[in-house]
């Protein structure tokens, strides 16, 4: 709060925002026949600049929970799954619900429905959090991966009423439509690709705000001793439950964005594997961090990509038991070497100095 | 039973208007062990009351009761006339009981000053919507806790310390840090379980003289600690609690005579002490 020569907020978004703006020019000129495939050597795409995007929104409510709340999640991709389902039953199969084509034709109902999804998301998810938020360590953790599991298969069996097809079941639903701003479609990708870094950005903004106030200090302080906590006054399970909600919404938000960047989604999408995913992405970038969000993110997903294309030229018949053996390695390496993640980690080292413990975002 | 025990002092203090917190015939099992046992106790405005006893007598978890972490097997608990059991413990402090830890119960990565900060976290209301749009009203309240917080940092003298984090403090202070943390709650009654246990003779005449200054300016003071010539020369009046029950009660000088007493601790030496433990 009182910080101020050297402010890596402040550095975050005077490097992150240009870089951004450059890329996304890039991908819409291609002056020269430049693009961002071709300056990287193919290990830079928009498509996976944009699942970085995505994975901000949603490792930043993570982060806010496991690193600074310090409670655990192996469900969250779940939330994502909620969100990005709610925007395609309601953008597609809404003759189904018996909506009038004149509110779903409408260019503003994707949006609406998008941030009432994420709203109602996040609702549930106090409501489950305040019972499940009691239990602690790998109690919690099951609780979640548990609850994870279940709203998986909701999706994947239709909600249970597999008379109406609500989510298509396995197969998912095809045919979402583009997101527009009145008569402006927000494709081809780069117009996306700055639509999605402007919510991740936002979601930047928006957890250095909570970090940053009462309900951060709450937060840390329960992470913490959740006895001190409360014997001054902190309701415990109301900020559990409520960072709970949070980062669920974000989630949902995040979901919906995916639903119309990917235009289908099947529920496979948003299983344990995909939770446990985003466990490694925050991890790896720094779970007490808001910026290792967008580097847990792009490392992860680097890394995936390198092994997809490149496992083969090492270990010929490679199939994808060596990527999952490799991406587990790297894991393991990871919390061996930097296990405060890449920036919390990789700063301290920088500057080693151990007074000058990292307290921001 | 208790009753005939108490000797009720000629106290200094205005006792017309009743106790600060009563506690009333008392009991904590935990399964089968009887931690307490029909404890009644009463603590008026401000006083310092000591509260001692031989190892695992129930202090602690007497402490764990006023503040509702734990909750009592029988009798009652009253603060300010009004009864706090079935409370829990964020209601409690709300109400004006703030307490420290025998095993210091720090916020790790967190700086001195924030520990403040958290302990005044009622006297702001902004919860998340005013933290992410940064309004006027949480931005004016965030000034108003960093006063308060520097406030109490510079009265118990540990401004210098402010952006430190709490666990790099030596363990004379991060008890006093404590002691600020429930200062912050802005309480009537602070519950302070054994402050001096693992400080040098320095750091505990700095404790005595904290406790004292607070206790001129009206804060009530319950005591738990086990050094004694500490306790004796701050408490204006002693219980004494041995295997659950209270055995005595009453001003220093009588309690240090007590038969009751010395009994207690001097079994606690040998026989009496293995069998509390085991
Ligand atoms: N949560 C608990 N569950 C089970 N038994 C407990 C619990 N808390 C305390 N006890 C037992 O209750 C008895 C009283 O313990 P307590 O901690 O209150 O003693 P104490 O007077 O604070 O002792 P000390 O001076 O060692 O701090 C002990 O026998 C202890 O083992
Ligand atoms: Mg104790």
């Amino acid at each position: 709060m009182r910080r101020t020569a050297f402010s890596p907020n402040f550095f975050g978004f005077a490097i992150g925002i240009p870089l951004i703006l450059v890329i996304g020019a890039l991908e819409a000129f291609r002056p020269l026949g430049l693009s961002l495939p071709a300056l990287t050597g193919g290990l830079l795409t928009l498509d996976t600049m944009i699942r970085v995007g995505l994975f901000t929104i949603i490792l930043v409510g993570l982060n806010l929970l496991m690193g600074y709340a310090g409670q655990a999640s192996l469900g969250q991709a779940a939330f994502y799954g909620m969100g990005a389902f709610f925007s395609a039953i309601l953008t597609v199969q809404a003759r189904l619900l018996g909506l009038p084509l004149a509110l779903t034709a409408a260019w503003w109902w994707p949006w609406l429905v998008m941030f009432v999804g994420a709203l109602l998301v996040g609702l549930t998810a106090y409501g489950i959090g305040r019972p499940i938020l009691r239990l602690r360590g790998h109690y919690l953790a099951m609780a979640t991966l548990g609850l994870g599991i279940v709203i998986y298969i909701l999706l994947r069996e239709n909600l249970g009423l597999s008379h109406l097809n609500l989510t298509g079941g396995f197969d998912g639903i095809q045919g979402i439509p583009r997101l527009r701003m009145g008569e402006l479609v927000l494709w081809p990708a780069w117009r996306y690709f700055f639509l999605v870094w402007l919510f991740a950005f936002g979601a930047i903004a928006l957890g250095l705000r909570v970090v940053h106030s009462r309900v951060g200090r709450a937060l840390r302080a329960i992470h913490g001793s959740e006895m001190a906590a409360e014997s001054v006054g902190v309701e415990v399970s109301h900020y559990k439950a409520m960072i709970f909600g949070l980062s669920a919404a974000m989630a949902a938000l995040a979901g919906s964005l995916y639903a119309h960047f990917q235009t289908a989604v099947i529920p496979a999408t948003f299983g344990f594997g995909p939770s446990l995913e985003l466990v490694v992405m925050s991890a790896v970038g720094g779970m007490a961090s808001i910026w290792g969000a967008p580097f847990g993110a792009l490392a992860i997903l680097l890394v995936q990509e390198a092994l997809r294309t490149q496992l083969h030229r090492i270990i010929p018949n490679a199939q994808g038991e060596f990527e999952a053996i490799a991406f587990g390695l790297i894991l393991v390496l990871i919390m061996l070497f930097l296990p405060e993640g890449l920036t919390t980690g990789g700063l301290r080292w920088l500057r080693s100095r151990p007074r000058l413990r990292p307290r921001w975002g | 039973m208790t009753k005939t025990l108490s000797i009720r002092p000629d106290g200094t203090k205005d006792r017309a208007e009743g106790p600060l917190l009563e506690i009333r015939r008392v009991s904590k099992a935990f399964g089968g062990l009887m931690a307490l046992m029909g404890v009644s106790l009463r603590v008026w405005p401000g006083q310092i009351k000591g509260l001692i006893g031989p190892n695992g007598a129930g202090k602690t978890t007497l402490f764990n009761l006023i503040t509702g972490m734990l909750r009592p097997t029988s009798g009652d608990i009253r603060f300010q006339g009004r009864s706090i059991v079935g409370l829990s413990p964020f209601q409690i402090a709300a109400l004006g009981i703030a307490r420290t830890f025998q095993n210091v119960q720090l916020f790790r990565g967190m700086t001195v000053l924030e520990h403040v900060l958290v302990g005044g976290h009622r006297h702001s209301r902004s919860g998340l919507l005013g933290a992410i749009l940064r309004t006027p009203r949480m931005q004016r309240e965030e000034e108003e806790a960093q006063a308060r917080a520097w406030a109490i940092l510079k009265r118990v003298g540990l401004a210098e310390w402010a952006d430190r984090p709490a666990e790099s403090l030596p363990l004379g202070l991060q008890r006093i840090l404590e002691i600020a943390r429930a200062l912050a709650v802005g309480p009537q009654l602070m519950l302070l379980d054994e402050p001096g246990a693992g400080l040098n003779p320095m750091e505990k005449a700095r404790l005595a003289e904290l406790i004292r200054s607070l206790n001129a300016e009206g804060m009530t003071v319950l005591l738990v600690e086990h050094d004694m010539s500490l306790v004796m020369g701050l408490a204006d009046e002693i219980a004494v609690l041995d295997y659950g029950q209270l055995i005595a009660e009453g001003p220093p000088e009588a309690i240090r005579q007590d038969p009751r007493v010395i009994a207690a601790y001097l079994g606690e030496e040998d026989e009496v002490g293995h069998a509390a433990r085991g």
